[in-house]
Formats: C-alpha cells, structure tokens, sequence
C-alpha cells in the first residue's frame, strides 16, 4: 500500500515509491538522500516540518514537499 | 615552489573546515576570489619541505548546476585543475555522502577520501569495512576525526602519494541500458575534439539535460557543429531527460558501495541528539527554548564582558590617555597635536577598543552556538512562523549569523533555492543587530539601564527580529509575491564544540574587528576630528566647527525622536562607515566639549540624553542603514547597485519612523 508521507506518524516508516514533485524539488530531494527505493523513517510528525530518519541520520522536511513523497508501507 | 594543488570536497558539516584548519594550521587566510559568489577558503601547507596549496570548496551536496554554491564548486575541480580531491565523507551518512563521490567519479578526478567522524558512527555501533569501501572506490580511504587531528597526517600523506600516482581512473557507475546508450550516442558526437573537460563527462552531462555545459562549452572554442548536434539533442530529449535515472545510477551505486562495506546495527542506537531533540524540537517547547538560549546569550554576554571585564578595560584605556597626556604635554608637544591623540585617537578610537571584551564574549557564545548544531533546530521551529510572513526555516539561520555580523548573514542567503527567499532575507538582515552596534548600546545601557543590562540587549535584539519579520510580510506582499520554496534542511548530530574551532572564530572577528578600529574607524575618526576643529578661528567642538554646522542642519530631521543635538546626528552618519565609529565620534566629541578631568562617555551621555532619549537613540542605531560592508556585499550578491541603495535608504526610514513613535508614545505616556 502506499502512503503519503504526511499521513505516516511517529515511529512509522516505508520505503520511498515515488516523488510527486517538480523536476527542482524532485533533485534536490534525491540529493538529501530521498530517492526511490530509500528507508524512511517518521521521527516527528506533529506541527510544522516532519522529521524523517535516513539510515539514522535526520532530515528536517516541509509539509508541503513531504506531502509529494509517497511511501510503500 | 609549488607541489601540488589539493581541493577539498564534501558535503555540508561533514567537517570539511576542521580539514582545511588541520590541514593548514596558522598558516590559513581566508581569501575572497574574485567574480564568484560562493565564498572559497584558500591555504597553504608545508610537508617534508614541499609546499602545497589547499582549496576549501563550499560544501554542497552535489555538482549539479541549480545553486550558485555548486556550479562555482564545479567549475572549481574542472578549470581549477586540482592534483588530487581529498573527498570528506561523513562516516554517519554514507549512501548521501558517496553521492557526491559519485559525480567525482563521474568527472575522473583522483580522490583520497576521508572516512570523517567514525568516532560518531562507531556510538552508532556502525562499522566499516575499509579495504573494501577503498576497492569499490577505486580511492584509498582513511578513517579520519578531523577536529581532533585523528587521522589527518595519513591523509596528507596519502593526498601527496595520490599526486604522483599517474594510473588511469576509470568511472565505475554503471548506468541502465537506455541511458548508457544516450552517452555513448552522445560520446560519438563529441569524440575528436578539443573538449575542456573529460568526453565522458561531458556527455553524462548533456544526457542528464544539464543546460549549462551547453553554455560552457559555447564559451570555449569547439566546433560550431557540435554545438548544434546538442542542441538538436536536447530539443528532442529536455523534456524527457534522463536526469533521475542517472541520479538513480549514482544512487544504486552509493547503495551497493554501502551495502558491501557497512555493517549497521539492527536498532537504530537512541543517540544523546535524540534525547535533546525531544526538548528542544518539541512542538510547544521549541520556540520558548530559543527565546532562553539567546537570553542566556545576551546575559552572559553582558555579565561578562561588561560588568566583568568591560571596566577593566576602560580603566586601562583611560589610565593610558592620562599617561600619554602628561608625557605629550611634557615635551611639549603642540597643542592641536595633544588635542587629536587625546579626543581622537584615545577618546575616539578607544572608546571602541573598550568594548573588546564585550564583543569577544558575544563571538566566543555565538560560535559555541553555530558549532553544536543547534542553528539547524532553530532553523526547524521557528520554519512555521516564518511562513506566516512569508519566508522559511533557512532564512532564520541567516538571521542569526547576522546578530554577530550582516556580511556573512547576508552570503549564507546563498545556499538559498528560491531568489524571492534569498532578495527577501537580505533585505531584512540588516535588522539583526550585529557585534559592531554593541558598543552602543552598551554605553546608553551602563548610563540608564544597567540593573537590566541583558535584559534590555535582549529586548533590542528581539524587537530587530520582530521588525524583520513585519518587513519580509511587507516585502512579500509587495515587491516579491508568492509562496516561500519548501523546507528541506539536514538535523546533524549535536556536538560539544571543540575549543580550537570556536576560539578561532571568535579570534577571528576579535581581530577583524580590532582591525577595523585601526584603519576604517580610525580613518573615519581622523576626519570627523579635522572638521570638529576646524576652522581653526572657531572654538573647537562647538556648533561653529564645519562638523558642528553640518549637524545642526541635520539635526532638525532627529528631533522628533527625541535627540536632535548636533553631536547625536553627525554620529549616526559617522556610523555609516562602521557601526562602532557612532561611538567613537560621541566619545571624541563629547570629551572635546567637557574639559574638566573625568568626565567619562557614559557621564556625558547621562547629561545629554533621558532614558526615553536614549531608548529611541538605541532603536534608530538597531534599524538605521546597515554599515559600508554590508551594503557593499549586497551590492555583490545581487550584482547591482540598486538594491543596497534601496536597502540604505529604507532601513533608515523605518529607523526614524520607529524612534519617533518610540519617543512620542513614551512621551505621550509621560515617560522622559
């Protein structure tokens, strides 16, 4: 099944399916390290930007463009 | 006689400046290169009696061509013809790290790579597999703890082996079958010519859709054919180019590198960061939190440098005046040459040096700050108000930089995506009160405020983000509409500082701004001292000097906010220069008009201004035109001169407006 990334709360993860973003965004995603295929994990998903753990390592993301990565959980 | 170039490369915070500092120890200056825009440190170092050059490129997660940052990082390892790249790699990241490895691979550059920070990854309870990270990468690999020296003579050694070794570097990516079949297409119509840059490269690039090496290579003298093979290229295949499949090339292959040589835990190891997080990014705490750090900033600042060795050091100036005027007077020096060593140099110029402790405090805390990691989490909570007026996260960490001072405030508005962001936080940095306005206020605070010194710095430096904050909405709704680029930001692991980095930022504006008050101020100084006591049939200081009667026809414009003396306005302009020169001009001035022993600064000013006065002084100096510096560098990064124009005029407008409410509500209210 797939998820929006926003939908996904504290503790959940998936790994990237798709971006659902401009060609700008898209790259500048990939090269923070979420490309397809990448494990994500929620650490924070309350108020304001979402904060996702890469390999242990976190990534501060905001709503908007965390609503165009789409997760397989 | 030169030996080799090397060119540091990494990503952001992978440590890259504690390398270039280990690597060139107190031999380093920071240079500004002309005609670029991102900021590249240049050093030097000897090993076994041979000089080697060193380049700190800025850190960048990748060699595309979309920020400034990363084309002039680029053009850099390609024109700059670096012998060997030593690539930093954080040891705690390593698939997002080896991606930029990757487009160095890509380029064929001969690389020794720096595992860095494996005393972090190893808390993590990752482990690495060397011989095999090295082989896949065709690059020797050294673990690597740079900022404490761990592992940095093995990489200058293995950086000055690489220098002479001349086998050839083969690109190891492997990239899907259409797209290899594009480059190789691609090669075909490149292939005989005087390329300057490597032919495979180059042709990744086209294929990636990259616009500007069609640019470059228009530049340079290649044949005329070639350049429309590209573009008839590129008509047919922009659209659909394969940009992500070959980013998803250099991905599978940072995958598979560290799927081969790193060994991770199971679970994820909580880390003290996790466990400081949850305070300091908590959804209600965040905010508060901030507001008492730089609380405790400005007390401390205060505590110490002011109260603590702020005295002592206007103890020492005075008591060296005291000392220089007996002897001057002693060999009988003339008359105006005592006047200008005592009011100019002493009263004057060191009236600013007074303030070195306060200044070095304010540094040391604020470099403590930048180092632990924390600018990136204020970064985070304060994203979602600075929305509402129409900017992001990024633009508060500018901000911050701006409080200690606006000229690399406004730079690091360069590693910003969207221009409307970038114009917008530049425009409103000058807001961020800076090291230099401190002396200011420091003065009008030991002469009516000083029970609530940090308190009142505070406030003043939270009023300025306030109205920054009004003016990047007003910005926003007007000049630069609409809607702020999104938030991405890395959240690195926070680190106890290390004394050799903050104590050598600190020093570095310590002395940049001693240096300051030797030459500029000084300079600025002299001048406002000629024309305070010329012309010589006037009595020196007053009103009738060329200086005073230059002030009294500006001070009607001040005196709706309460300080229209002759002597107040001619140090706001003098201040235009450099910030800390209204102090010095009010010292000189004000000494040359009380003659009488001891009368000090804060004594003059407790007789020229009320405590409203003063607050509305202080608010004018927050807001007004930002220093000569400042206005010069956003004259560069914006490449015009318009818009510091703009910038000088508009801050002082809203500075005169503000002071005046300030003056005539507190008025109004009965206060003086």
């Amino acid at each position: 099944m797939t998820k929006k990334l926003t939908a996904l709360g504290k503790g959940e993860g998936g790994r990237i399916n798709s971006i659902e973003a401009g060609r700008y965004a898209t790259k500048r995603l990939y090269e923070m390290g979420l490309n397809t295929g990448a494990l994500v994990k929620i650490i924070k998903n309350d108020s304001g930007p979402i904060i996702i753990s890469l390999n242990g390592n976190k990534v501060a993301l905001g709503r908007g463009l965390a609503q165009k990565v789409i997760l397989e959980v | 006689m030169k030996n080799g170039k090397i060119a540091l490369v990494g990503n952001p915070n992978s440590g890259k400046t504690s390398f270039f500092n280990a690597l060139t120890g107190s031999n380093q200056h920071v240079g500004n290169w002309p005609g670029v825009t991102v900021e590249k440190k240049e050093g030097k170092f000897i090993y076994k009696d041979k000089e080697y050059d060193v380049v700190d490129l800025p850190g960048i997660y990748s060699l595309g061509a979309f920020s400034e940052d990363e084309v002039v990082a680029r053009d850099y390892i390609l024109t700059g013809d670096p012998d060997v790249i030593i690539n930093i790699i954080d040891a705690g990241n390593i698939e997002r790290n080896l991606y930029l490895t990757t487009q160095l691979l890509e380029m064929k550059k001969r690389l020794v790579i720096a595992l860095n920070m494996v005393d972090e990854a190893e808390k993590r309870k990752i482990k690495f597999d060397l011989g095999e990270l090295s082989k896949r990468l065709g690059a020797p690999v050294i673990p690597t703890v740079a900022h404490k020296g761990i592992g940095v003579e093995e990489i200058v050694e293995a950086a000055i082996n690489a220098i002479d070794d001349k086998t050839s570097i083969e690109n190891p990516l492997i990239y899907s079958g259409v797209v290899k079949h594009h480059i190789e297409h691609m090669e075909e119509i490149l292939k005989n010519n005087n390329l300057p840059y490597p032919i495979e490269w180059t042709a990744i690039k086209i294929v990636e859709g990259d616009l500007n090496i069609l640019k470059k290579l228009e530049g340079v003298n290649v044949d005329k054919k070639i350049i429309e093979d590209i573009k008839e290229y590129y008509k047919y295949h922009t659209s659909d180019s394969f940009e992500l499949e070959i980013v998803d090339s250099r991905y599978a292959f940072a995958h598979k590198v560290a799927e081969y040589s790193v060994i991770r835990p199971l679970e994820e190891v909580i880390t003290l960061t996790d466990k400081i997080d949850k305070i300091l990014t908590n959804k209600y705490l965040g905010v508060p939190a901030f507001a008492i750090i730089m609380l405790i900033v400005f007390q401390l600042t205060f505590a110490i440098g002011e109260k603590l060795l702020g005295s002592f050091a206007a103890g020492s100036i005075e008591g060296l005046g005291r000392l220089l005027e007996i002897f001057l007077i002693k060999i009988k020096a003339p008359g105006w040459l005592v006047s200008f060593i005592i009011d100019g140099v002493i009263n004057g110029v060191g009236a600013i040096i007074e303030f070195v402790p306060l200044i070095t405090v304010l540094y040391l805390l604020l470099g403590f700050l930048e180092d632990s990691g924390y600018m990136a989490r204020a970064a985070y909570v304060w994203d979602d108000l600075m929305r509402r007026f129409g900017l992001q996260g990024k633009a508060f960490i500018s901000m911050i930089i701006g409080f200690g001072c606006n000229v690399p405030g406004i730079m690091s508005t360069r590693t910003m995506d969207s221009k409307k962001d970038r114009m917008i936080t530049m425009l409103i940095t000058p807001f961020m009160s800076c090291g230099a306005k401190l002396p200011i206020y420091s003065v009008f605070i030991a002469a009516f405020f000083s029970k609530h010194g940090g308190l009142v710095l505070f406030s003043l430096y939270a009023f300025g983000i306030f109205v920054a904050l009004i003016m990047a909405k007003l910005l926003n709704k007007t000049l630069f509409k609409g809607d702020s680029s999104y938030f991405i930001m890395e959240l690195p692991p926070y680190r106890i500082p290390t004394a050799t980095n903050v104590l050598r930022n600190m020093w570095d504006n310590v002395s940049g701004f001693i240096k300051k008050a030797g030459t500029i101020i000084f300079l600025v100084i002299i001048i406002m001292w000629m024309l305070a006591v010329l012309p010589t049939s006037v009595e020196p200081y007053s009103q009738y000097s060329i200086l005073g009667t230059i002030g009294t026809f500006l001070a009607p414009i001040f005196r709706p906010a309460g300080f229209g003396t002759w002597q107040e306005s001619v140090a706001l302009f003098a201040g235009i220069p450099a910030k800390e020169a209204v102090v010095g001009t009010l010292g000189m001035l004000y000494a040359g008009q009380y003659i009488e022993e001891g009368v000090i600064l804060v004594n003059a000013i407790r007789q020229h201004f009320t405590p409203l006065t003063a607050l509305s002084y202080m608010i004018m100096v927050l807001l007004y035109t930002p220093c000569a510096a400042t206005l010069g560098i956003v004259a560069k990064e914006t490449r015009s001169t318009k818009w510091p124009l703009i910038m000088a005029i508009y801050t002082f407008a809203i500075g005169w407006f503000v002071a005046v409410i300030v003056y005539q509500i507190g008025s109004l209210l009965g206060f003086s």
